[in-house]
């Protein structure tokens, strides 16, 4: 196991570098280079142009860059004053210290401004995923049991349609109900708040943060709702016509210990994957709903990034990303070995 | 009657060597997906959205001209769907926008069932090395956060004018969702092979002599036409989403050329006061989505060869 476990970290160490060199390559290779985001931004003369190109080292090879990017030109002398001479020891730390360099429109370091961002998304994502789960196990199970009833007919209905709502319309539209057109009949505001995490300017109260979330975490939810209520529904039908289903009941369990203590539980672990399997999308998920409720997090703040090219903000974002989605893979395959017997990694 | 068409078929099927569907089986399928009303539903709502959009420029609008005077018109019996901040009939734009929708979903599988078809039948039938490579790559292909990825690609495409990736002209968007997505085709396609090249039919083709490339084309392929065809299905729905959220965030299609995605995206400033503009568009794609997914759980079930069973509780 501990050598399984060391072959994975190992290639998703390679994986990892050979995404940077893709990710890196695309901004830079992409026409105007990583200035043309730079000039967006900010109004830049040609010849100052020249200068900021030395002053950020644009004008060394490609490869140099990447690997500066990578691991940093505190080693290097470099040009701090763009007048072609170098002249200052460098002071990047690369990516693999975590310089992830600043960012082009606020100057601050991309590692600052994802960690003030971060905690905001896992708070919604947590919340959603917990919300979604603790929703679609039941409704699944309840339709896998009942199949082919009247019941089973209207969640797979449901489920059907769930998945089929792109979030940035289920967004809008519960904007629409719940922020437009209904109004508390006591005060006659909207009954939920437009976006934001908390009310700006007042004092922390838990019902102003929780009507916050509403909207947000529904909008999330639904689909994954959908998906997984769908997913537990054949992977408990695959269960139910297992043998040993039927030699439980034949020693006399009730249908209700064994729907619960053997169907359930490995019913369960293929869930496990699943999950895994999906942690690129709730990234996805994250980017349409903070977008739509101007949540501050990763996904706005990638949201914003792209819109003004704000390069060092979006690799940063992809390569943590990436890391974190590989270890989670990883961390997943581990869970459903010690899950299920069966299965043995060498 | 029923006795007949068997031998016939069963005759017919002696004399080939290769699998294709023979002529019952074909029936079969058939049969089977009329007898599934959501993807009968589906199949209707679909042709009758493919038409309409066709027609399109029968419209006695323009989708780009504008017409201040009747700005933000509500639905009406002129405009069965309102009017846009620039007076433009919504209908006209949802139709424009869905040829682009739509095309852009059916370039998407043109791009990406080619793509991974080979991918995984290489890494199936060649097995070893190759195999491993392949499926790496897959798998970290699978790993990428796509939104994100797909994001970043338009965002630097967008400024760009390359003589067929203009500014994120049809093309363009196709190109870089097929590029993300081509994944589940080849992992489907090599679980198939792995399966399919160890039976008989494929065993005694290799005894005749037939080469790789014609093994895996005329033997194995055929065999697992079913659920390529339930994907691609599938497919056509996930790239229909993909590009109106790519969109709807501002790095799709650009307008002044519609797409279900960017006159979401349109609407965002005044959906509150006319709510038709958010209403309607985002309508089209959810029953676009729900149609394809119903298709395709229909396919799945008329090719599934253990359906019958499973129907009797025998599975």
């Amino acid at each position: 196991m501990g050598q399984y476990i060391l072959r994975r970290l190992l290639q998703s160490a390679v994986i990892l570098l050979l995404l940077s060199i893709l990710f890196f390559a695309l901004v830079n290779l992409a026409p105007g280079g990583p200035l043309a985001g730079y000039g967006q931004s900010r109004h830049v003369q040609p010849e100052k142009a020249e200068i900021l190109k030395r002053q950020l080292g644009l004008d060394k090879p490609l490869t140099v860059q990447y690997i500066v990017w990578l691991m940093g030109n505190d080693w290097m002398k470099v040009d701090t004053n763009g007048d072609g001479v170098a002249e200052s020891q460098g002071t990047r730390q690369g990516i693999l210290r975590g310089d992830f360099g600043f960012s082009f429109r606020t100057r601050e370091a991309v590692l600052k401004v994802i960690g003030a961002r971060l905690p905001n998304t896992v708070y919604l994502m947590v919340i959603t995923l917990l919300i979604a789960i603790l929703i679609a196990i039941p409704i699944g199970i309840i339709s896998a049991v009942n199949q082919y009833s009247a019941v089973d007919i209207s969640i797979t209905t449901f489920s059907f349609a769930g998945q089929a709502l792109p979030e940035f319309w289920l967004g809008l539209i519960l904007l629409l109900i719940f922020y437009a057109w209904l109004k508390n009949p006591f005060t006659g505001e909207s009954l939920l708040p437009a976006g934001g995490i908390h009310t700006i300017g007042s004092a922390f109260s838990l019902v102003d943060w929780l009507k916050h979330l509403v909207l947000p975490v529904a909008t999330g939810a639904l689909g994954w709702i959908a998906w997984y209520s769908r997913f537990m529904r054949s992977s408990m039908l695959d269960v139910i016509h297992q043998d040993y289903l039927r030699t439980a009941r034949a020693k006399g369990l009730t249908e209700r210990q064994v729907l619960y203590k053997h169907a359930l539980r490995n019913a369960l672990i293929p869930l496990v994957t699943l999950f895994s399997l999906d942690i690129p999308y709730i990234f996805s998920g994250a980017v349409f709903v903070e977008m739509l409720f101007s949540w501050p997090g990763m996904g706005q703040l990638y949201y914003q990034g792209a819109l003004q090219r704000d390069y060092p903000i979006l690799l940063g974002i992809l390569m943590i990303g990436a890391a974190f989605i590989l270890l989670s893979n990883l961390l997943a395959d581990i869970i459903y070995a010690s899950l299920d017997p069966r299965i043995h990694y060498r | 009657m029923e006795q007949t068409k068997t031998t016939a078929a069963g005759s017919k099927n002696h004399n080939r060597l290769h699998p294709r569907l023979p002529h019952r089986r074909r029936q079969r399928t058939w049969r089977r997906f009329r007898n599934h009303p959501g993807a009968v539903t589906g199949s209707i709502i679909l042709t009758v959205m493919i038409i309409s959009v066709l027609l399109a420029p029968l419209s006695p609008y323009d989708p780009e001209t504008s017409n201040v005077a009747e700005k933000f018109q509500p639905p009406s019996w002129q405009h069965p769907m309102g009017t846009d901040a620039l007076g433009r009939d919504m209908l006209t734009r949802i139709l424009f926008g869905g040829r682009i929708s739509l095309t852009v979903g059916l370039m998407v599988v043109a791009i990406t069932l080619p793509l991974g078809v080979s991918i995984g039948a290489a890494a199936g039938y060649l097995g070893g090395v190759v195999d491993n490579i392949l499926m790496r790559f897959t798998d970290s292909a699978l790993t990428l956060p796509s939104l994100l990825v797909l994001i970043l690609l338009s965002a630097i495409l967008r400024e760009v004018d390359l003589p067929v990736f203009s500014k994120n002209s049809v093309i363009t968007i196709a190109v870089i969702i097929g590029l993300l997505s081509w994944m589940t085709f080849a992992r489907l396609v090599r679980a198939m092979i792995l399966t399919l090249r160890e039976m008989d039919f494929v065993t005694a083709a290799r005894a005749l002599g037939a080469a790789d490339l014609r093994i895996i084309l005329k033997h194995i392929l055929p065999s697992a036409i079913g659920p390529i065809i339930v994907e691609a299905t599938l497919e056509l729905g996930y790239a229909i989403i993909e590009e109106s959220g790519l969109s709807f965030l501002g790095f799709g299609i650009q307008p002044p050329t519609p797409s279900w995605g960017n006159l979401l995206a349109n609407a965002q400033e005044n959906f509150v006061k006319y709510p038709w503009l958010a209403i309607f568009p985002g309508l089209m794609i959810f029953i676009t989505i729900i149609s394809v997914n119903y298709i395709g759980d229909g396919l799945r079930d008329a090719f599934d060869p253990f359906k019958v069973l499973e129907k009797v509780g025998k599975v």
